[in-house]
């Protein structure tokens, strides 16, 4: 078990989601996740080896590097992209759940007329409308919330972004104060600046993700208003305005081939 | 989740090349990201470790080291590797839009919808000028930051807390130059590919283009990508 899971998970959640969306899980998954397993794991490698202080007494360096550091960037980072990705799985289940809900009636008799069988209604695709909506809109709030936290966090424990490259440290056992030396401090800061600006890309993602869906709920229900001050007899004429509203204006249901899921 | 997924998302990009956009696929995964993980990241795993300093100090090791190596070699390669290759998605999701249009207005829109024709051309190449583009502003990184593509196998440090000038050895000096004139050469090589590419994708659907634009203004049809 390892990131590729987490990708299987999510993959899965790629179906249904708007293209804002989609690009959202692309950006996590390669200049995140990605650049966590084949770069920054490394340079965080032997941060406590070559984690030196300037003095002979035993102890001090644990001491001091335990102060320094009560959670390493990396773990902050894993426990991140996994707490920001979840709230994508309430979207796969409520999706499971109306297709197990869905399957119950067809079995009772009442959904013939839609469905072929029991594999159309796997296969088809959910819309993002009624009670989904209400599930995604607030699976997207949550992941903002917590990359929010997570930001903040790190701000708080580290002071900052940048990792200087000297620290002074005079805990117990330490018997004055020592100089410490963080490993490759420059480095570090690079990529916490990369994984932090990535995040707040995701952020922007994310609320721009929000405002659409937003848009669009205002935009179906001031057609759906205007349509029946216009015309008496408009639950004819619905049917017929919903699928070129479905054309015109869903531009959010793609499903992209290709693309892992 | 590793390098198998930049392969894995990359190969989908393989069927809407042209000729040479898949020599240049080939290229990246032969001679650039397989010659990454088989090699060059065992030749840079032991350099923090491996770089000594004439001193007892403590401390002037890992500040010389840091002063000397802002971002290790091996990362930037990484880096390159991952930026160079995405912009070959932008032309994934701009075909599977076109199916998913094909598909929402139930029938056929595109000759085919991976043909690079209308918009697709001008997604291609703009993935083609975004991916030379990475590649220069990748060398011009390297050269800035290592003053050249040599790795001297001595260098100077006197930054506090080293107490005066101390002689500090790299290991594997000659490895690294090599292997870093490997990557030099590779992103050369793909820098030609992609304008071989640009020039013939531009010079083939010159006049083909310039036609179908006459002929759109004179019967009033505008082609939606």
């Amino acid at each position: 078990m390892d990131w590729g899971t987490l990708h299987a998970f999510i993959g899965g959640v790629n179906k249904h989601s708007t293209n804002i969306g989609k690009v959202w899980i692309t950006v996590i998954f390669i200049f995140r996740v990605m650049i966590l397993v084949v770069a920054a794991q490394e340079v965080w490698g032997d941060e406590q080896e070559d984690f030196v202080c300037n003095t002979l007494q035993p102890g001090c360096k644990n001491v001091c590097y335990d102060h320094f550091f009560p959670v390493s960037h990396i773990r902050l980072w894993a426990l991140q992209l996994i707490f920001v990705s979840t709230p994508a799985l309430l979207v796969a289940m409520h999706v499971a759940y109306y297709r197990h809900e869905t399957a119950r009636k067809f079995r009772r008799g009442e959904k013939r007329n839609e469905f072929k069988d029991l594999e159309d209604i796997k296969k088809q695709k959910v819309r993002i409308e009624g009670s989904l909506w209400w599930t995604y809109t607030s699976s997207i709030f949550f992941r903002i919330i917590f990359e929010a936290s997570f930001m903040y966090v790190f701000y708080f424990l580290y002071n900052g972004y940048h990792l200087p490259w000297v620290l002074k440290c005079g805990i117990e056992p330490c018997p004055n104060l020592v100089d410490c030396f963080i490993s490759r401090p420059t480095e570090k800061t690079v990529f916490t600046i990369f994984m932090i600006s990535a995040s707040v890309i995701c952020m922007l993602l994310n609320v721009a993700e929000l405002c659409y869906l937003l848009l669009k709920v205002c935009f179906r229900r001031s057609k759906r208003a205007q349509a029946q001050r216009n015309h008496p007899n408009y639950a004819l004429k619905e049917s017929k305005q919903n699928e070129m509203n479905e054309l015109i204006s869903d531009s959010g249901q793609n499903a992209i081939t290709g693309f892992p899921s | 989740m590793s390098w198998m997924f930049l392969r894995d998302l990359l190969s989908g990009v393989n069927k809407y090349s042209t000729g040479t956009g898949r020599l240049w696929l080939a290229v990246v995964f032969i001679f650039r990201l397989l010659v990454y993980i088989v090699a060059a990241e065992h030749v840079w795993k032991d350099e923090r470790r491996e770089f000594e300093c004439n001193v007892r100090q403590p401390g002037c090791e890992t500040v010389c080291f840091d002063h000397f190596f802002p971002i290790s070699q091996v990362r930037l390669w990484a880096l390159q590797l991952i930026m160079v290759s995405t912009p070959s998605l932008l032309v994934v999701l701009h075909v599977a839009y076109r199916e998913g249009r094909e598909k929402r207005h139930r029938k056929k829109l595109y000759v085919s919808p991976g043909m690079m024709d209308g918009g697709l051309w001008y997604t291609y190449i703009i993935s083609l000028i975004v991916k030379t583009g990475f590649e220069i502003g990748f060398l011009v990184l390297f050269y800035k930051l290592y003053d050249g593509f040599r790795v001297p196998y001595l260098l100077k440090c006197d930054l506090q807390p080293c107490p005066n000038t101390v002689d500090c050895f790299i290991s594997r000096p000659t490895e690294k130059t090599i292997f870093i004139l490997f990557l030099i050469i590779t992103s050369c090589l793909c820098m030609v590919l992609n304008f071989i590419e640009l020039s013939f994708l531009v010079l083939k659907s010159h006049p083909v283009r310039w036609l179908n634009l006459r002929e759109r203004l004179q019967s009033h049809e505008l082609i939606t990508h």
